[in-house]
């Protein structure tokens, strides 16, 4: 097991080539004072999330009256790491989902819970409750053959020109981030700290909300709901965000 | 019941200068937004917040619509004798709510 | 010749020192409708400019919450402490901000909150004290608004 570890490391130092990184996370690119608002969690307004995911994490819910607690015991420990691995296969739908869509699993098969739209504020809850458990720890995509063709056609998303505005994300996140678009700065676009507290929002809410807000922003058609690219263009951002530390819930702009 | 957030120091000694933060959830709608459809959203905000240590007032506020959503307000106050801090926020459409908490001096 | 001339420029410039007034503290930055507001708060008494310092960045990313403090410079004493702060902005729909009350009970004259700005603009912290006076800073602040809106 240390020789395997020690094996990785060994790996990772040379496909870096021992260089800098030079990634930067949404947080770099923040005044002070809003680094602040994320970094101390008393004064994080995302945390008023987080508590009411806490509490519902021990609440009974759906027809089975079962809490999330009663199969997964304490979070700090059972859900600690989970979201910097996700999204991840399920073998069930055979295909990957993000941790809203294994939140959303849970609630209505083993909770037997009514189906909520995406931006519901107790799943947001319970996503920002479940993220903040990993808050700190490094993005760490899980190594699992099966999600490979899905990242690579995230990967294609990312690259594809969209929108009457004919953009590619990559065109403003790979291309231009640092620079300013109309005063705002463009960050690298690495899904870090989601769900976040988005002040143009005044409210928490989750990627798949601020990719729709991207897209419709250079005139392209959203994703449906629950769309398969969502995920894979998530899978594709959390493999290239890799190392960076879970900010959940991060503060931005 | 709107979710808050009251953070206190777990211990203080008599006479430190200590202090407290308090976050509440809250749409603060300032009353010149309009919805869809085009209607204005209806004002409702916070408009009083108090902090009473024990039974005396240490700290107020009156809030305007400039105020933001799920307002943050912190400020200090002296750690006299250990006691209750009890935070109290009301307004529009007749919002009260109060969050207390522990505060042990030694 | 030269000593008169000397002795003369000496007491001249000893004149110059004498007449030349003593630096006033820097009058606040300029601006018509918080003077009003500020004239109000303060019941039209003199309001001096310092001992107050209204905390905010001067880059506003999103107006929707921007984050301020405001400290008086003030021993917090029974004797000699801090009553009110009251906030003021220039250009957004309503001028009132917040009112804050203190107190010698509150220790250290520091009030933080985050406000909403809907526009680059002028605002101002006053303090009331315990003596009657009244105190106030003005900020500048630049708002950038989100690139691309949403819905």
């Amino acid at each position: 097991m240390r020789t395997r570890a020690l094996g990785l490391v060994v790996l990772l130092v040379f496909a870096t080539g021992g260089a800098a990184d030079e990634r930067r996370s949404g947080l770099a690119f923040m005044s002070p004072a809003l680094r602040a608002m994320q970094e101390d969690e008393t004064s994080n307004p995302g945390t008023l999330w987080v508590k009411d995911g806490e509490a519902s994490w021990s609440a009974p819910a759906g027809d089975a009256k079962r809490s999330c607690a009663s199969c997964h015991g304490e979070a700090a420990t059972a859900m600690r790491g989970v979201s910097a691995r996700y999204p991840a296969y399920d073998a069930r739908l055979a295909r990957p989902i993000d941790l809203a869509g294994r939140i959303e699993s849970c609630r209505t098969r083993h909770q037997r819970a009514a189906p909520v739209a995406r931006e519901d504020a107790t799943l947001l809850a319970l996503e920002a409750f479940v993220g903040a458990q990993s808050r700190g720890l490094s993005i760490a995509p899980p190594a699992d053959k099966r999600l490979d063709p899905y990242r690579a056609r995230g990967k294609a998303t990312w690259q594809r020109r969209m929108g009457q505005l004919d953009l590619s994300c990559a065109d403003c996140h790979d291309g231009n981030a640092g620079r300013k678009l109309a005063g705002s700065v463009i960050p690298e676009g690495h899904p870090t700290g989601y769900p976040i507290y988005r002040l143009e929002w005044q409210s928490l809410g989750s990627f798949e909300r601020r990719v729709r807000g991207c897209m419709a922003g250079v005139r392209a058609q959203p994703f449906a709901e629950d769309a398969v690219e969502q995920v894979e263009l998530e899978l594709y951002l959390m493999q290239r965000a890799a190392g960076l530390a879970v900010e959940t819930p991060a503060v931005r702009p | 019941m709107a979710r808050t957030l009251v953070t206190v120091p777990k211990s203080a000694k008599r006479g430190d200068v200590i202090e407290i933060k308090t976050l509440i959830a809250h749409p603060m709608e300032t009353g010149f937004r309009t919805g869809d459809g085009g209607s204005v959203l209806p004002r409702n905000i916070i408009r009083r917040f108090t902090c009473r240590y024990g039974d005396e007032v240490v700290f107020a506020a009156q809030l305007f619509p400039a105020v933001s959503a799920n307002p943050l307000l912190s400020f200090f106050t002296v750690a006299t004798d250990s006691g209750t801090l009890t935070c109290t926020w009301e307004g529009d459409n007749g919002f009260a709510q109060t969050e207390s908490v522990a505060l042990t001096v030694t | 010749m030269k000593r008169r001339r000397l002795l003369q420029t000496a007491a001249g410039l000893g004149a110059l020192v004498v007449l030349r007034p003593v630096a006033a503290a820097p009058a606040p930055a300029p601006s018509p409708v918080l003077d009003v507001l500020v004239q109000g708060f303060a019941n039209n008494q003199p309001v001096g400019t310092g001992r107050v310092k209204l905390g905010i960045s001067p880059l506003i990313e999103n107006g929707n919450a921007a984050p301020l403090t405001v400290t008086v410079d003030s021993p917090m004493t029974a004797a000699d402490h801090v009553k009110r702060i009251a906030i003021f902005n220039e250009k957004n729909p309503e001028r009132d901000v917040a009112i804050f009350t203190l107190g010698p009970r509150a220790g250290r004259a520091s009030v933080s909150t985050r406000m909403r700005l809907a526009t680059s603009q002028r605002l101002v912290a006053v303090a009331e004290l315990s003596d009657g006076s009244f105190w106030q800073d003005r900020a500048d602040v630049i708002v950038t608004l989100a690139a691309c809106i949403e819905e």
